[in-house]
């Protein structure tokens, strides 16, 4: 049992217990926690692959992003007065089927699927070229619609985010430039013609 | 032995299932549902990725970066509408979000 079997084991086994534990501890800060401690492992078991960039962007974007910002929403939140609901009775068939479905379907692609599954073994990387290279030459020509419509979607997330979170303070006095731009002299100072008094007239 | 892409297929769906059951378990609380998509999310791209590096192909690593792009979109509008619910309702249980019903 050589090194990288030990630590596939080893990886796979914390991200399986972590997962586990997300799902069902009762507090949610270390279900956010557990969840952090997942995707470090997910991301040790891409390094062991050779995947080294989608490691670092699990690493930077779900941890870094994805995992703080629910860390900040389950720590803002009050969550203690949300229980677990109590129809798990009457949900658990339908869970159960949908997990024996997938896991089926799971087993016969394992067992009775394409044979090379178990004797395919991971390829090298080509000479003089690493794994963000490799990727950085497809992401910028083949997949550049791709690319496009990705950076599309998260801006279009980032704008609904903030448009769905804002809150208008009706005490605060904002500037409209609008009317400021619109606004004429005529609107300000009128002019009036005024007939000058003297005292012998009065 | 070594560690093929059948151990990679195996270890997926067994961290996919868990969050399809966490999905069932925790259907009152919506954190816990939102943190449930993230674990199957995160079943779906390891698979992915471990599929590109054992075929040698580039291609299922920019798919696993676009479920990486939409798994951030869908949390932080997930969180966003959290935030709603509960400035509306002062709870995020799951339950009380039956004002349409007749």
């Amino acid at each position: 049992m050589g090194m990288m079997d030990f630590l596939f084991y080893l990886f796979s086994l914390i991200v399986v217990l972590a997962c586990a534990g997300v799902i069902s501890v009762r507090n949610q800060v270390y279900s956010v926690l557990l969840l952090i401690l997942a995707f470090f492992n997910a991301a040790g078991l891409l390094i062991l692959i050779g995947a080294e960039f989608m490691a670092m962007m699990f690493v930077i974007v779900y941890v870094g992003a994805v995992a703080v910002l629910f860390l900040f929403v389950v720590m803002m939140l009050e969550t203690s007065e949300t229980p677990r609901g109590n129809g798990l009775k009457q949900y658990m068939p339908a869970a159960l089927a949908v997990l024996g479905l997938v896991s089926l379907e799971a087993m016969l692609y394992l067992f009775a699927g394409p044979s090379d599954f178990q004797t395919i073994q991971l390829p090298a990387h080509p000479e003089n070229l690493s794994n963000v290279q490799s990727i950085a030459a497809v992401l910028y020509s083949d997949y550049f619609y791709i690319f496009q419509l990705v950076g599309l979607v998260l801006l279009l997330a980032m704008i609904a985010a903030i448009t769905l979170t804002q809150q208008h303070c009706k005490e605060v006095r904002r500037q409209n430039v609008d009317v400021q731009v619109a606004c004429r002299a005529e609107d300000r100072v009128r002019l009036v013609k005024v007939k000058p008094k003297t005292e012998r007239e009065s | 032995m070594t560690i093929t892409l059948w151990h990679f297929i195996a270890l997926c769906v067994l961290v996919f299932s868990i969050g399809v059951v966490g999905l069932f378990l925790n259907r009152r609380n919506l954190i816990m549902i939102l943190l449930s998509l993230e674990v199957i999310l995160l079943g779906v791209s390891i698979l992915l990725v471990a599929a590109a590096r054992y075929q040698g192909q580039v291609a299922g690593e920019i798919f696993a970066l676009v479920v990486l792009a939409v798994a951030a979109a869908e949390a932080a509008l997930g969180l966003a509408l959290l935030m709603l619910i509960y400035r509306k309702f002062n709870k995020i249980a799951a339950t009380t979000l039956r004002e349409m019903r007749g």
